[in-house]
């Protein structure tokens, strides 16, 4: 083999090995939306308070990833959040009045949307609204709600 | 007294003159990229030397880094009860920092010293005079092929670094602290970002492959044709890249966050 090949046999393992970690990179280590893009539906649902939630945070049925937010603006109105969110069309078959909630994943994690099927025949589809909501929990309004009410007991016992 | 203002105003006059002709030279050396056309041989010469012989040094350090990455990962998530989350530590350090930097640093010291003393002594031999009086342009025949595999190699090795880090990471915290392998994947690949983060990593990486491989290329180009000469050009390269490469990161960093 000629001293010129061995050379060329080198430099293309190299790049080939450098676009196959580039490739690792990409498929293993990230999440590359563009490539997993199935069908997919848009539902909205407009909440009080979304403190926390993001765009690209899961959206859940029982705890299982069913699709993810895609925007989140405020209505110039009412002045609610209102969530958009992508949800992969095999799960095309969730009830029109199911209602959307936002919960915190352990104590201090993300905050995602958790879907709570209903009984409703008809399904929700591509940009149909999620009516029954519930916003997420501030954590410092719950603590100073406590703390209000354990001084106002407090004082209902001095009385 | 006049003699040292003299002496400032000339330093500054030298430094800025300096630095057009850098500039200048640069996108002569850009612009003899179309030459390379014709003669794709000299890159794949040069993509050997600069990147194939760089490749065991990467990938080693690569490997280690992550593990180190693990350890420390590692026992500093398991006071907070998140072990889980050393997945997410080591690949977005790895991608977002640790390889783009450290593969710089570390080409600039394995290639880039190289690339100055090989220019260097073709200087302090005479062999671009050479060049020049066969009416062969040196800054095409010479820097353009080492500036263009310089800037190819560069995202190809800090790719290669991240991803064996990855794997290093993987090694030290699921199989010898047993950190749940799932989690390890999963939660990484929740967290870490194409877009953002892999992308991100690699423009770095594509701005140091240009920074560190022109400073080794000018350096050995302009260098003093004797052998203290190149010696001193050598180690103005490693030195001038690491600052560069340091300096760049903070800046891309702040750009790109």
């Amino acid at each position: 083999m000629s001293n010129s090949r061995i050379l060329e046999i080198s430099v293309g393992v190299f790049v080939a090995l450098g676009i196959a970690a580039l490739l690792v990179l990409a498929v293993n280590v990230s999440n590359v939306s563009g490539f997993s893009t199935g069908k997919q539906y848009t539902v909205i649902a407009s909440f009080d308070n979304v403190s926390g939630l993001k765009e690209r945070s899961a959206v859940t049925i029982a705890g299982v990833t069913v699709g993810r937010v895609s925007s989140i603006i405020v209505d110039p109105v009412t002045y609610e959040a209102v969530v958009r969110m992508t949800i992969d069309a095999d799960f095309n078959e969730i009830p029109v009045d199911s209602s959307a909630g936002i919960y915190t994943s352990g104590l201090l994690g993300e905050r995602y949307i958790g879907i709570g099927p209903g009984g409703a025949p008809d399904y929700l589809e591509e940009g149909s609204e999620i009516r029954l909501t519930q916003s997420s929990i501030v954590l410092e309004k719950l603590i100073s709600q406590f703390l209000f009410s354990q001084s106002d007991a407090d004082s209902d016992k001095e009385k | 007294m006049f003699d040292w203002f003299a002496k400032i105003g000339e330093n500054t006059i030298d430094f800025f003159a300096r630095f057009g002709r850098e500039v200048m030279l640069f996108l002569q050396t850009v612009a003899g990229f179309v030459s390379l056309i014709v003669r794709p041989a000299l890159v794949i010469q040069q993509l050997y030397s600069v990147g194939v012989r760089s490749m065991l040094i990467i990938i080693v350090s690569g490997f280690f880094v992550g593990m180190v990455l693990g350890l420390q990962g590692y026992n500093t998530l398991v006071d907070f009860g998140a072990e889980e989350s050393l997945g997410v530590v080591v690949a977005l350090s790895l991608v977002r920092e640790l390889g783009p930097v450290v593969t710089a640093l570390l080409y600039a010291g394995r290639a880039g010293s190289a690339l100055t003393a090989e220019i260097g002594l073709m200087k302090a031999t005479e062999q671009l005079s050479g060049l020049e009086m066969m009416a062969v342009n040196p800054v095409d025949r010479i820097l353009a092929p080492r500036l263009l595999a310089g800037i190819i190699s560069m995202p190809l090795l800090a790719a290669m670094f991240s991803a064996v880090g990855v794997m290093g990471g993987y090694l030290v915290g699921v199989d010898m602290l047993g950190v749940d392998t799932g989690a390890y994947w999963s939660q990484m690949q929740d967290k870490v970002d194409f877009d953002q983060d892999i992308v991100n990593g690699v423009i770095k990486s594509f701005a140091f492959g240009i920074v560190t491989t022109w400073i080794a290329v000018y350096e050995g180009y302009s260098c003093i044709p004797t052998s203290e000469g190149v010696s001193r050009a050598t180690t103005r390269t490693v030195v001038y890249s690491a600052l560069v490469v340091l300096g760049l990161d903070f800046i891309l960093t702040a750009l790109m966050l």
